[in-house]
């Protein structure tokens, strides 16, 4: 049996709120929490498969060429040698989130360097390593190759993602304040601590793929249309990711050359990334040139408003980093003008890293809303409450919810902004100049098509079960809590099953939206559970309580256990609906951050920081919390560390590991805070939950950019803020 | 190369190739894969084991430099059924989320805080002749040789100091 | 990683002509913590690992002199831990403490430390021309990225740093390195001599021979003093230096009386000036005074582009330190 919803309007029956269970929303411990904290949870490189190989890939060292010739004879003479593969069906660059097809192929057709052009399998990874290293690859090099966008002379507008309303230039000089400010925002890596690896072993035309990946039902069709194989043949198993924030969306080179090198092998092969391939040849976040341009009144109201700003990809890729995502609908303001440019360039493709588009986009947004902030003299969270728009500015559709005043004003209250000296460069502690600084969050809210199997049975345990992903974001957490909670059991009769397209297809982990796209198909799927109870008991659903293994109804308690002569199953199915078009979805908060930066030699630390967030129902109040640790840490590294070095001459990433790469280490980050602000969106989904993965990046840099500011006085407007952008203003 | 380590107070026979690190015989020749590969050269932590007590990055290690030696995993430390105090204050605290950096923490944490009971100083510490404290900066700084992607650090310092607290090893 | 022969050697003799009798290139193993690292990147490649770890190199014991014999093998968590270097040698607890991580300096021995290799981004990646790694194909850090490069002591041919932290505080302390060689001869040399710099043959860093084994580091006897060790880098752990200063000076009377200074992340070696230390020692502190020093310090300072703001750093980071370690005021 199936229950299905499409989500056309909005949903005022707020189920959840009248459960009696009273796990939904508490912060249970993770269900896998045991195996992941005693190593016994299998991550995709640790299936030990009988007669396994090891492939490790071979990366091309030219920008742009082709491949004329690879020395598969000599490697092969190696010891452990097996095979070299070098096959049209090895992809060139990773595929996009819900790409939903093959990546672009064509590996012997250079387009940046680090691209996989082979795949070296040993028996052993200490032969593969060194035979992959050795393996000698003969080009055609086609110079030239543009490896920045301002190399570039292929600068595409796309189109539907321009905006032009009103009279920008006009309302710019008209303006009592304006800021027109350009920002500069460097390539992001994800840099998931676990590489991306793939395990792939056939038997009998169908192919077994374990592998690292966040959404599964998309990535079983890309490796299948990769391979040329119908993709009922393919089965692909994540129950544990180790990390994806976007970098594992779509299946990458390593599941293609693994699946191919298997199936011409007759064995099962793996292939690892190294810590350097993750760099060079995983999809980053662009880096961007954004230009904002804002103009107020008197009172610091907006009266239009500009983000002009240029981000690349490499050839043949469609996705460019949507910078202005936000700034569509968070200010208003009658004029208003987005330029989206693209540039094409020979580097590492980019794609989604966590929160794309808002991570940056509206961190740069907050930036200019400081500076109109200083101009204006009036407080950054005064400027942010006048300029809450009624209704989505742009397209002049109704909010659904709109929570930024509360999370600016629980934000405020609880950091302890008030009575605030604006005045910049005003309190030295001993070496350090203290400041404090803050930002909006903003980040867009969806649900995406989501199925999932909710099996009940007469010994009152459940089972959850979806082709959904964990990669780390509480999915086995709220999954289960959702399905106790509506079938009135304890968490620990509770089992949820994920990570294996042989289960129903979840939406998978991306774009925040898997908690309330797979949360609400076992939603509907445990809804009608409680239906068929009730109409066992002839009651209706809203007269019945389940609660620790009874119903009850009215004065009448029945044992569960006793109305069910069998399993119960029904598959939860949840689309996307009108409400996605009929308003406007977003989730909103506030970021609060005081920093010190060392007087002699611009070093900032972050001392403080805190966040307030709404995002409709908190499912786990543990994990959503851990989401936003994890977010505002993200952004601690954006605002002070994170930076991809793109070599000048040939586009290569030079920092290519974790020593130069520097994501912030445990003594960056101060006990931060995190606060919830109460809300319940009916047009979110049934549950009235909303996604909490991305926001607390969204604007997080730029409270720390902004506290530096109010340290030191220095705009540092060329992320990161490193200490030789401040250094220099010092005394 | 023949080596015998003693792995988990098990003595374990090995007889690989002597490029094989101690963390990919670990993983791939004696099934112990709770101990992860992040970066393969020492810049992430994940690999955390302990050599005779101590704390170390696997990857950077041969495994047929450890003849004799004493290892422990996170395997080691505690099972689902039986975790250690540090392992059962990371799940309380949610001192993970994708959980692939956590043995490695925990392995480190565990050898950390013996460093703290020999009073060790630390980078941060005012006074290097003073006793060794369990302070936040304290604890944050020693365990920075663990990332950790999803960002956790507030939780797993959290964590490691409920641990000590309960052991009345916090001064 | 190439595969290699594998030998244990049981002692420094062993050692020493286990080494030097190989075909191909031998190299010493003890904690491995580099030599690995560049292996498996095939960026160091040699024949045969001489395994060192069982040698009595652990010790850390007082000289006749009144100073200390630091074993080669003792680790960086031993040595930074130990109470008589805590207490006398702080600069040296302070350096160790600020580089790498808890695991790594329980692996890191005193003797591999000295000889850590650069973190140059071009010479880790074979595919790149790099005269240290490959002599005679090109420097390309040049016109590349920089940030981790140097400043003062570099070539055309090459611009890289020494990454050591305790090598910083062992140059400001004015160790000696002790070896011995395959013909059972050994020799004490002073770090100021141990290392070369780079000019036309940035591939020969240190005056060891082929099959030359550090046996100890010795240190004179405790300096006193007030002793700084001030590391600068992108993040607040678990880096390299940018910049780093090791200081020990002694204040006599308003004076200082004895002024020793090194630089890390700066110099293809921890750079030590005496011209430097000679201008301010026996003279009253001043901001005029440090910033002279500075000003002669960094007189031949050459930026790359992506680490020019080392030369302000370094100055500005030496101008703190020196205020710090004697007691100077803001006012003054």
């Amino acid at each position: 049996m199936t229950a299905h919803l499409k989500i056309d309007g909005p949903d005022e029956s707020n189920r959840l709120d009248g459960m009696a269970q009273g796990v939904i929303h508490t912060p249970a411990d993770r269900p896998e929490g045991p195996l992941k904290v005693t190593g016994t949870a299998t991550y995709a490189a640790e299936w030990q498969l009988d007669g396994m190989a090891t492939g490790v890939l071979a990366r091309a060292t030219i920008t742009r060429g082709k491949v004329v010739r690879v020395d598969a004879e000599a490697a092969r003479a190696l010891p452990g040698v097996v095979d070299v593969i070098t096959d049209s069906r090895l992809v060139r660059n990773p595929a996009q989130g819900m790409a939903n097809e093959s990546p672009v192929q064509a590996p012997d057709t250079v387009s940046y360097f680090g691209q996989p052009i082979a795949l070296v399998v040993a028996e052993t990874f200490e032969q593969a390593r060194h035979a992959a290293h050795a393996l000698q690859i003969q080009y055609e090099v086609d110079d030239g190759a543009a490896v920045s966008p301002e190399q570039s002379d292929e600068i595409d507008l796309p189109e539907g993602k321009q905006v032009a309303q009103g009279d920008l230039d006009q309302a710019m000089s008209a303006a009592a304040f304006s800021v027109d400010q350009t920002w500069t925002t460097p390539g992001h890596n994800s840099s998931a601590m676990e590489p991306h690896a793939a395990a792939a072993e056939w038997h009998e035309g169908k192919l077994t793929l374990r592998s690292s990946n966040q959404m599964l039902k998309y990535n079983r069709n890309e490796v299948a249309d990769a391979l040329g194989v119908d993709p009922e043949n393919v089965r692909v198993l994540s129950p544990y990711v180790g990390g994806g924030f976007g970098s594992k969306l779509g299946i990458g080179p390593e599941a293609v050359a693994a699946a191919i090198a298997a199936e011409k092998l007759g064995r099962p092969v793996r292939v690892v990334m190294t810590r350097q391939q993750v760099y060079e040849t995983v999809l980053h976040r662009s880096a961007s040139r954004q230009r904002v341009r804002l103009a107020a009144d008197e009172d610091g109201r907006l009266l239009g408003l500009g983000h002009d700003f240029t981000v690349y990809n490499n050839v043949g890729e469609v996705f460019s980093e949507p910078v202005a995502q936000a700034t569509h609908f968070t200010y208003p303001g009658a004029h208003r003008e987005i330029v989206h440019r693209v540039a094409t360039v020979h580097r590492v493709p980019t794609g989604s890293v966590r929160a794309p588009g808002e991570a940056i986009g509206v961190t740069v947004f907050e930036n200019a809303m400081d500076e109109l902030a200083e101009a204006t003299g009036i407080d950054p969270v005064e400027l942010r409450l006048r300029n809450i728009p009624d209704r989505d500015p742009e397209s002049g559709k109704p909010f659904s919810s709109h929570m930024l005043a509360d999370a600016l004003h629980d934000g405020a209250a609880r950091f302890g902004w008030e009575g605030r000296d604006p005045t910049p460069r005003a309190r030295l502690e001993g070496d350090w100049y203290i400041g404090t600084g803050m930002a909006a969050a903003v980040r867009v809210n969806t649900v995406m098509e989501s199925k999932a199997r909710l099996c009940l049975h007469p010994d009152l345990t459940a089972e959850v079960e979806t082709d959904m992903t964990d990669i780390g974001t509480g999915t086995y957490s709220i999954l289960t809590q959702i399905a106790a909670e509506l079938l009135g059991l304890p968490l620990s009769q509770v089992t949820t099953r994920l990570g294996d397209t042989d289960l129903p297809p979840g939406a998978g982990s991306g774009g925040s939206w898997g908690a309330s796209s797979a949360g609400t198909s076992v939603y509907l799927a445990g809804m009608k559970l409680r239906e068929q109870i009730a109409e066992k008991l002839g009651v209706a659903e809203t007269d019945l309580t389940l609660k620790d293994g009874m119903a009850i109804h009215g004065n009448r308690t029945t044992p569960l256990s006793d109305l069910l002569d069998g399993p119960l199953e029904v598959i939860g199915h949840v689309e996307g609906g009108d409400a996605g078009e009929t308003v406007r979805q977003a989730t909103y908060g506030s970021h609060f951050a005081e920093v010190a930066v060392n007087r002699h030699s611009g070093e900032t630390r972050v001392r403080r920081m805190l966040g307030s967030f709404a995002c409709g129902r908190v499912l786990n109040e543990k994990t959503a919390r851990s989401q936003c640790l994890g977010g505002m840490t993200f952004g601690i590294g954006m605002a002070l560390t994170e930076e991809m070095l793109f070599d000048p001459r040939d586009g290569h990433i030079a920092n290519n590991d974790l020593a130069e790469y520097h994501l912030a280490v445990n003594a960056d980050v101060p006990q931060l805070e995190v606060h919830f602000v109460p809300e319940r969106d009916p047009w979110a989904n049934p549950m009235q939950a909303k996604g909490i993965g991305e926001l607390g990046i969204c604007g997080a840099a730029a409270a720390i950019t902004n506290a530096i500011w109010h340290a030191t006085g220095v705009r540092v407007r060329d992320y990161p803020a490193t200490l030789d952008k401040i250094l220099p203003y010092l005394d | 190369m023949k080596t015998t380590l003693t792995v988990n107070g098990e003595a374990r026979e090995l007889d690989a190739d002597t490029r094989v690190t101690l963390l990919d015989a670990l993983r791939h020749h004696l099934d112990l894969t709770g101990t992860k590969k992040g970066c393969d050269h020492g810049q992430c932590g994940a690999c955390t084991v302990l050599v005779n007590g101590r704390r170390i990055n696997s990857c950077l290690s041969l495994a047929c430099m450890h003849d004799g030696d004493e290892i422990t995993t996170i395997e080691g430390l505690g099972t689902p059924d039986d975790m250690s105090a540090l392992q059962k204050a990371f799940v309380k605290h949610d001192g993970y989320q994708c959980g692939y950096c956590t043995p490695g923490q925990i392995c480190s944490a565990t050898a950390m805080l013996d460093e703290i009971r020999q009073n060790w100083p630390s980078h941060v510490s005012d006074d290097l002749n003073g006793p060794a404290k369990l302070t936040v900066e304290e604890v944050a700084e020693r365990m920075s040789g663990n990332l950790c992607r999803c960002s956790c650090y507030p939780n797993i310092v959290d964590a490691i100091r409920d641990v000590a607290d309960a052991e009345g090893g916090r001064s | 990683m190439r595969e290699f022969d594998y030998a244990r050697a049981d002692s420094v003799s062993d050692a020493t002509s286990q080494a030097s009798l190989s075909d191909g290139e031998a190299r010493f193993i003890a904690g491995g913590t580099n030599l690995l690292d560049l292996m498996k990147l095939e960026v160091m490649t040699p024949d045969k690992l001489v395994d060192i770890t069982r040698l009595d190199l652990n010790a850390i014991t007082a000289t006749d002199e009144g100073g200390l014999r630091i074993g080669a093998l003792v680790t960086n968590s031993d040595l930074a831990a130990d109470e008589t270097v805590r207490r006398d040698y702080a600069v040296l607890s302070r350096a160790l403490l600020a580089g790498a991580s808890g695991q790594l300096r329980n692996k890191a021995t005193t003797g591999g430390n000295l000889l850590q290799r650069t973190r140059c981004y071009y010479f880790y990646d074979t595919d790149m021309p790099c005269n240290k790694r490959e002599p005679g194909s090109g420097c390309s850090a040049i016109g590349g990225a920089t940030r981790l490069h140097a400043i003062l002591g570099a070539s055309e041919a090459c611009i890289a740093t020494h990454p050591s932290d305790m090598a910083v505080a062992m140059q400001v302390l004015g160790a000696q390195v002790e070896t011995e060689r395959a013909s059972g001869e050994g020799r004490i040399v002073p770090l100021s001599d141990f290392y070369k710099l780079p000019g036309d043959t940035p591939h020969i860093e240190t005056m060891l021979e082929p099959g030359e084994l550090i046996t100890a580091v010795i240190l004179p006897p405790p300096p006193g003093g007030t002793h700084v060790y001030r590391k600068v880098r992108d993040r607040a752990s678990y880096a390299f230096a940018l910049v780093s200063v090791a200081a020990v000076i002694e204040m006599d009377a308003g004076r200082m009386q004895r002024v020793q200074l090194a630089f890390g992340g700066i110099a293809p070696q921890p750079w030590r000036n005496a011209e430097v230390e000679d201008l301010l020692t026996n003279e009253e502190p001043s901001r005029a005074l440090f910033d002279r020093a500075a000003d002669m310090l960094l007189a031949d300072a050459q930026g790359q582009g992506g680490n020019d703001f080392k030369i302000l750093l370094t100055r500005r980071t030496l101008r703190a330190v020196l205020a710090e370690a004697t007691g100077l005021g803001d006012s003054q």
